[in-house]
């Protein structure tokens, strides 16, 4: 089973993109769970969203301690909101920053996996202005997941909240994200 | 088809495909979205239920008992403060013999205010005259709302039910359900049909009246008989689901490597899943240890329970709730279960996870390892707190 651990600020879409990677799971075949960190949600105030995906079918009904990825969907929450606490030594560290691989590491002291990519510029870019999504396509490289079912799925999940114009903008931003983590991961 | 929902959704979708004629509800975290969802459905069309914003769960319950005795079927759902005002009503609901089931998004109880799941709200409701079910899983939720609405609306029950689900580790989760298909469902709650309604003008009826002490005990006795039928009708309304739906659901709890357990933990809702974890951990070490679920809480299923624990050395019985100035609620009913057993076990209570405070594998697992060590003068203890 693998824990996930998102960090990003109410507003961001964190909880949204975790659930989104629950569908994409789903289509895997896998088992999943998503859920929001269960406290008062400000626009703006750190918040903790989780995953758990699993072959077999998932029966603790605890928080995550442990997560074999954290996702840090703000940078700025790379200091305040230690991101790195229980992280698996194994696991992987994704951030949405400018900085590099090495930097962030300094920064952190972690010694696992990091993958960088700029999900502001990427978003920025692409016309959506979201990070959420091309963190989203950075978890799903990472995880390994094909590409043709994350985008398959991302536009039936947010098909239904967004016009196509901003859905399509929003692919390009998951593919350009989902592109360079996989870079990450290969030469991380 | 398998789909991720949360326990919300998991609610919603049962109700709409139960498709009640009116649904009178008030909003309360963590029940709220079962609520949005459904108005939903009644804003699109796809249901054709009156749905009544009531100003308080107190009127909730009122429309619904109103709703209920006129010939309508009707569900609500609720939690914590909201039941605790909506429970004045429910008694008189279970009193009248109506139907009406509700979702019970199990939080804690004020003061202080806490949004988050225990069970003080399940037991405020304890005595009400509603059968009650606890679930593991957000398919639990989802299957158990179809089986309750049956057994509500059979000819020898007519009671309300509560399909008890915990707060946010339920609701909120998004979580692999596999709901049935609208045809099935539906053919499997089968079509209401009224008892004496009050709009059946052509038959005028007393709804609700008055008892003197010549008449009062009796129908209570009455009553007593009617939630007595409980048992009977809910074994056989889940084996025609279990052959509906495939699922493997038996008897009025659930035996988790039992048979054998010299140590065992008694769990209601989703702390079983976690509290299986435990057990499969302690297991491969070679512990002889198990867990007992209790699906159907109220009535209570004294020798079901009794004949699961009978030989078991040691058992902890965990309550989500404490009752001030007693034993837990849940020990109470299994020490109330054991006490005419030649054999029984050495009995633990243990309250937890009050507020929302988490519960996780290791806790229970220390739970199941230290309890031949418990002294026996030390019966009521405390997970995870702080002291």
């Amino acid at each position: 089973m693998k824990e996930i651990r998102w960090h990003g600020r109410g507003g961001q879409g964190a909880k949204t993109v975790s659930q989104v990677l629950a569908q994409i799971n789903l289509r895997e075949g896998k088992y999943v769970q998503a859920f929001p960190e269960f406290g008062p949600e400000r626009s703006g105030a750190p918040i903790r969203a989780y995953n758990r995906i699993s072959d077999e079918e998932i029966l603790v009904h605890s928080a995550v301690y442990s997560p074999d990825l954290a996702v840090i969907v703000d940078e700025s929450l790379l200091t305040s909101e230690k991101p790195t606490d229980g992280l698996h030594p194994d696991g992987t560290l994704v951030v949405n920053t400018s900085c590099s691989t090495e930097e962030i590491r300094t920064r952190t002291g972690f010694k696992g996996k990091i993958v960088v990519l700029d999900a502001d510029r990427i978003g920025r870019e692409a016309g959506t202005g979201f990070a959420n999504i091309p963190m989203l396509g950075a978890v799903a490289a990472v995880l390994g997941t094909a590409w043709s079912i994350v985008e398959e799925e991302v536009r039936r999940t947010m098909g239904e909240r967004i016009s196509k114009e901003m859905l399509d903008k929003n692919i390009t931003a998951l593919r350009a994200a989902y592109d360079a983590a996989k870079k990450g991961v290969a030469g991380g | 088809m398998r789909k991720v929902m949360t326990g919300h959704k998991a609610v919603a979708e049962a109700m709409r495909q139960i498709e009640p004629d009116v649904v009178a509800v008030y909003p309360i975290t963590p029940q709220s979205e079962i609520a949005e969802y459904y108005a939903d459905y009644v804003h699109d069309g796809i249901v054709h239920t009156e749905l009544v914003p009531v100003e308080s769960e107190h009127s909730a319950m009122s429309a619904c008992v109103g709703a209920a005795a006129a010939g309508a079927r009707v569900m609500t759902a609720t939690s914590s403060q909201g039941l605790a005002l909506l429970v004045e009503v429910l008694y008189i609901a279970a009193g009248m013999r109506l139907p009406i089931v509700m979702a019970l998004a199990n939080r804690s109880l004020s003061a202080p205010i806490n949004i988050h799941c225990d069970h003080s709200d399940a037991y405020l409701a304890r005595d009400a005259g509603a059968f009650q079910v606890f679930c593991e899983s957000a398919q639990e939720v989802y299957d158990y709302m179809l089986i309750a609405q049956r057994i509500a609306e059979h000819d020898k029950i007519r009671l309300p039910g509560i399909v008890n689900l915990d707060g946010f580790s339920l609701t909120h989760t998004s979580q692999v359900v596999e709901p049935l298909e609208d045809a099935v469902a539906k053919k499997f709650v089968g079509v209401f049909k009224p008892v004496h309604p009050l709009l059946d003008v052509d038959k005028p009826v007393t709804w609700g009246p008055f008892a003197m002490p010549d008449y009062y005990f009796e129908l209570k006795r009455a009553q007593q008989a009617a939630i007595e039928e409980v048992p009977t009708v809910f074994l056989d309304v889940q084996k025609a689901f279990v052959k509906t739906s495939g699922r493997a659901y038996a008897g009025f709890v659930e035996k988790y490597r039992l048979d054998d357990a010299d140590r065992a933990l008694v769990v209601l809702g989703s702390t079983a899943g976690t509290a299986k974890i435990a057990v499969d951990a302690l297991r491969s070490e070679g512990e002889k240890v198990g867990l007992l679920k209790v699906w159907l809480y109220r009535p209570f299923p004294y020798q079901a329970v009794a004949s699961a624990l009978e030989r078991v050395k040691h058992v902890a019985v965990l309550d989500r709730a404490i009752s001030f100035g007693a034993m837990g609620a849940l020990y109470s009913d299994v020490a109330t279960s054991l006490v005419r057993s030649q054999v029984r076990p050495a009995l633990h209570n243990y309250i937890y996870g009050l507020g929302g405070r988490d519960i996780t594998v290791e806790q229970l697992a220390e739970v199941l390892v230290g309890l031949e060590k418990v002294h026996p003068d030390e019966v009521l203890r405390y997970i995870g707190l702080r002291e």
